[in-house]
């Protein structure tokens, strides 16, 4: 049986165990969050998506709170907006004021908030976090003042990679997410999947090797598919004059849902590697002397008939790739049996 | 994948990934996912997380296999014995799923014949796993609501690799852990594409879709739409065309995107074969150990640079999208199709969706299938019309044999083609790491991945390595009765005692000089997982 809910105003049946949270997301009702993400369990820590519900005399935390057959939600009112600019207030009076230079300006969820809740840091002023930037890894930039204390890097690391490379570590004013005794991240405890850069909602940690090449406003974001394992995962390269510079989570994904590898998130740059064959070569003498397409294809086309009409078909075959696409691998098996006549085609090593 | 083609119907996982949190008991079996498949392993470690028992058939202590409740670490390539000593238990207790072996299958009593023979204790001594952890592993998996198999390289890559397969298919049928939601029979296998590349033809006895080329109005349907005579003879496997080019009798390939030259074993011949081919063309995006031996190399376009379909491990047909403009200037299937019509076959396509739209309408399985339907979430076939959703899981009702059973296949243990003796001493198995793909030749160019896995290890167990008094980052020779090279090495309990590890990725450091030349003779995929090798300490003359 479904559970029938109101939501300002709304009749809404819910079927199986949902968050008040769910359900709205579900129906397109916005309510704000920072310590949330899909992957993770709920955490009810950034105390922004607070509800009311009708007979019971606090606001609650929709992320954490179930719904009950016949609650009648508000999520929009005067008291949650002055509680929602609370919390908020809070969070920016430990910090720093840097959107301009950010790298996460355009596509941060604490900047979008305080603009939408017109709030800034001045309110509740007092002493503020001033460490050094942390780059330490290959992959990884660590700006600590920027950390609202969300833990959504140190739950998806624990929860969803199980790496367990990243806790919440000191006491009180001091605590902040870091590895064991604050050393670097290694191999020998990171995976380097990114994970927890790709759940950051602030500029705290950010992908190295796209800092400084574009910001999110700026990106072409062009949704495909993984091509390293047969997991398939979906991701968006972000290009920016004509070059892939960045590679962020797609969390429609049917198969990954925003989670990525390291080969997905960070095995892009090959792309426009120095060492890319960028012209057709032919041997002459034992040594490869660039061509143009036609004069290579010119080439290709009449040996690969000579050695038909003098030998046979039979003689003459291809092999094809599991990493090129299904379009290419049926115009190869095509090609093999239209245009050479024989059945000489096949995958190459088969693994 | 022809095991489970000749067990079930398809040469494909049965099941989708998105039901592995579901999972009650997994069996991962000859799969290291947490370095092979990372983002499977997330939704089988979310399994874990809520409860599941897990199972591990592997000879290395794996990260699954640390935290498993039944680690089943058999002797390579003794995986027959293994799965035939696991249904003897099952049989033997009355554990099996009677119900479900009546109605949905043929065969069960050549295999009950079969698997009386592989008694627990006659198991032990062949796989070298204790008889008590095989009844545990029997119980576990025959007791569950919902079992599925995950198995991966270190099951097709055996000389037995086919076999291995309907091995795992007869378990599952044994239980009837097949055709339910989370309850079924997963492959996960080595690159992006094998599904798709499989499922569209460039195998040398199918058309497109699985299709016999033997087969007359298969063929007649193929010669309509493509316009001309289809030779009914089947072609020859990649290995048959390498093993012909050395003899003088064969003389032209086209490789498209593949290194044979790193990636398969027994380097030396590959090698032998390729320089002795008359007229060789490769394309790809890097120069690679094969373009060495080209006479003309076609530059190829990476993921990015073009439009097209990949289909996943789970048969879901995802978009690859154009981001940029073909580096070079041609994507693969535009070099194609302007070859074909240069040598008198016209191929004219402006956009790859005109292809799938062709692929549709030869292929069944992809019968649903348009860039139109692709947009947002892939199609999982078979899908064979326009309004079809694709199937998530497959065989709820009926496996895609005639007759709509599913078949038992009576396997006996056979092991590796080559095992372990007093000159080679070790058994080497080979695979991948995370961190790198294949012939590495796209993850080397990354910045940062190079830095942090910069180079080839060894691994091998502390017992070993005392033994030979290697330490951890020092220098060893590698060989075995085909070459030898030369690495660090890396002192690791992940190995067992007898068993050491190598990666291929490393184009200075080439494993496959070493791997064997045994092969599964129904697919041809080479004994990867298993060879004999002897380590010695290197030290500087
Ligand atoms: S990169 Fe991955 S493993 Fe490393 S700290 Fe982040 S989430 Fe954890
Ligand atoms: S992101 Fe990682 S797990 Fe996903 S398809 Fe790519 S390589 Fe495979």
């Amino acid at each position: 049986m479904g559970k029938k809910v109101t939501i300002n105003g709304t009749q809404f049946t819910v079927e199986g165990d949902r968050t008040i949270l769910d359900v709205c997301r579900e129906s397109g009702i916005r309510v704000p969050t920072l310590c949330h993400d899909e992957r993770l369990e709920p955490y009810g820590g950034c105390r922004l998506c607070l509800v009311e519900v009708k007979g019971i005399p606090r606001p609650l935390a929709s992320c954490t709170t179930p719904v009950q057959d016949g609650m009648e939600i508000i999520t929009e009112s005067e008291t949650l907006t002055r509680l929602r600019k609370m919390s908020l207030s809070l969070i920016l009076s430990n910090h720093p004021n840097d959107c301009m230079c950010c790298e996460e300006a355009g596509a941060c969820a604490l900047q979008e908030l305080a603009y939408e809740y017109d709030v800034d840091g001045r309110r509740f002023a007092g002493e503020v976090w001033d460490l050094p930037v942390r780059e330490d890894n290959p992959f990884i930039t660590y700006e600590p003042n920027k950390c609202i204390l969300c833990a959504r890097c140190t739950r998806i690391c624990q929860e969803v990679v199980m790496a367990d490379t990243i806790e919440l570590t000191g006491r009180g004013f001091n605590t902040m997410p870091d590895t064991a005794y604050r050393g670097p991240r290694t191999l020998e405890n990171c995976e380097f999947c990114g994970q927890c850069v790709s759940t950051c909602p602030t500029g705290a940690l950010t992908d190295r090797k796209g800092r400084g090449k574009g910001r999110a406003p700026r990106m072409k974001k062009v949704k495909t598919t993984c091509s390293y394992c047969g997991t398939g995962c979906n991701f968006f390269l972000n290009v920016k004059d004509g070059r892939v510079v960045k590679v962020t989570s797609d969390y429609d994904a049917p198969v990954n849902r925003g989670n990525l590898c390291i080969k997905g998130r960070y095995g892009y740059d090959f792309i426009h590697s120095d060492e890319r064959i960028k012209t057709p070569l032919i041997k002459k003498d034992g040594k490869f002397v660039e061509a143009t397409w036609d004069e290579a294809l010119g080439l290709v086309a009449n040996r690969f008939t000579e050695l038909i009409q003098k030998y046979g078909p039979d003689k003459v075959g291809g092999f094809s790739s599991s990493r090129c696409t299904n379009e290419e691998n049926y115009l190869l098996a095509k090609w093999v049996r239209c245009a050479i006549g024989s059945n000489n085609v096949d995958n190459c090593a088969r693994v | 994948m022809a095991g489970l083609a000749t067990s079930l119907g398809a040469g494909a996982a049965t099941n989708s990934l998105s039901q592995m949190p579901d999972i009650d008991t997994l069996f991962l079996f000859g799969s290291n996912p947490t370095e092979g498949h990372p983002i499977v392993s997330l939704w089988l470690k979310k399994a874990l997380r809520r409860g599941a028992k897990l199972i591990v058939g592997d000879p290395r202590k794996t990260w699954m296999a640390k935290r498993a409740d039944v680690w089943l670490n058999l002797r390579p390539g003794s995986n027959i014995a293994m799965l035939n000593g696991l249904i003897h238990v099952i049989l033997q207790n009355g554990w099996e799923n009677r119900d479900f072996i009546a109605k949905r299958t043929e065969g069960f009593d050549e295999l009950f014949a079969k698997v009386r023979e592989y008694d627990p204790g006659r198991v032990e001594d062949l796989t070298g796993v204790p008889a008590e952890k095989i009844i545990e592993a029997a119980r576990l998996y025959s007791h569950a609501d919902k079992a599925m198999i995950v198995y991966g390289l270190g099951v097709t890559e055996h000389r037995t690799g086919t076999e291995n397969a309907m091995a795992i298919a007869n378990l599952a049928l044994v239980c009837g852990q097949l055709g339910r939601p989370s309850t079924g029979i997963m492959a996960l296998r080595g690159q992006n594409n094998v599904q798709g590349a499989s499922d569209l033809g460039p195998l040398p006895a199918t058309l497109p879709g699985y299709q016999p080329v033997s087969d007359e109005k298969v063929r007649s349907k193929f010669e309509q739409a493509w316009k001309v005579k289809i030779s009914p003879k089947p072609g020859l496997k990649s290995v048959e065309m390498l093993d012909e080019c050395k003899r003088g009798n064969f003389k032209g390939i086209f490789i498209l995107g593949e290194d044979p030259a790193q990636t398969d074993p027994d380097l030396h011949h590959v090698r032998a074969a390729l320089e002795a081919t008359e007229f060789l063309v490769v394309q790809d995006i890097f120069h690679t150990e094969t373009t060495r031996f080209a006479d003309v190399i076609l530059p190829g376009a990476s993921f990015a640079e073009k439009d097209g379909t990949f289909t996943n491990g789970e048969r879901r047909v995802q978009r690859v999208r154009k981001a940029i403009e073909p580096v070079a200037g041609m994507a693969e299937w535009q070099v194609l199709s302007r070859l074909s019509t240069l040598m008198g076959y016209q191929m004219h396509y402006n956009h790859p969706s005109e292809i799938m739209d062709e692929i549709a309408g030869l292929v069944p399985i992809y019968g649903g299938i348009s860039y139109d339907r692709l947009k947002e979430k892939g199609i999982q076939w078979p899908c064979p019309t326009k309004d079809h959703p694709g199937t998530t899981t497959l065989y709820t009702d009926l496996f895609s044999r005639p007759g709509g059973l599913a078949k038992f296949v009576a396997l006996d243990h056979k092991g590796p083609g080559e095992v372990p003796d007093e000159q080679y001493p070790f058994v080497l198995i080979t695979g991948r790491i995370r961190e790198h793909y294949n012939n590495g030749s796209m993850t080397r160019r990354c910045a940062g991945i190079s830095e942090v896995v910069p180079e080839e290890l060894l691994e091998i167990s502390p017992e070993d390595a005392d033994a030979l008094q290697i330490t951890d980052g020092g220098f060893v020779t590698v060989s075995s009765r085909r070459g030898e090279i030369r690495v660090k090495a890396k002192v690791t309990k992940r190995s067992q005692p007898g068993n050491v590890f190598l990666t291929f990725h490393h184009r200075d450091a080439l494993t496959n000089i070493l791997t064997s030349e045994y092969r599964d003779p129904i697919t041809g995929t080479p004994e990867y997982k298993s060879c004999a090798v002897r380590i010695d300490r290197y030290t500087l003359a």
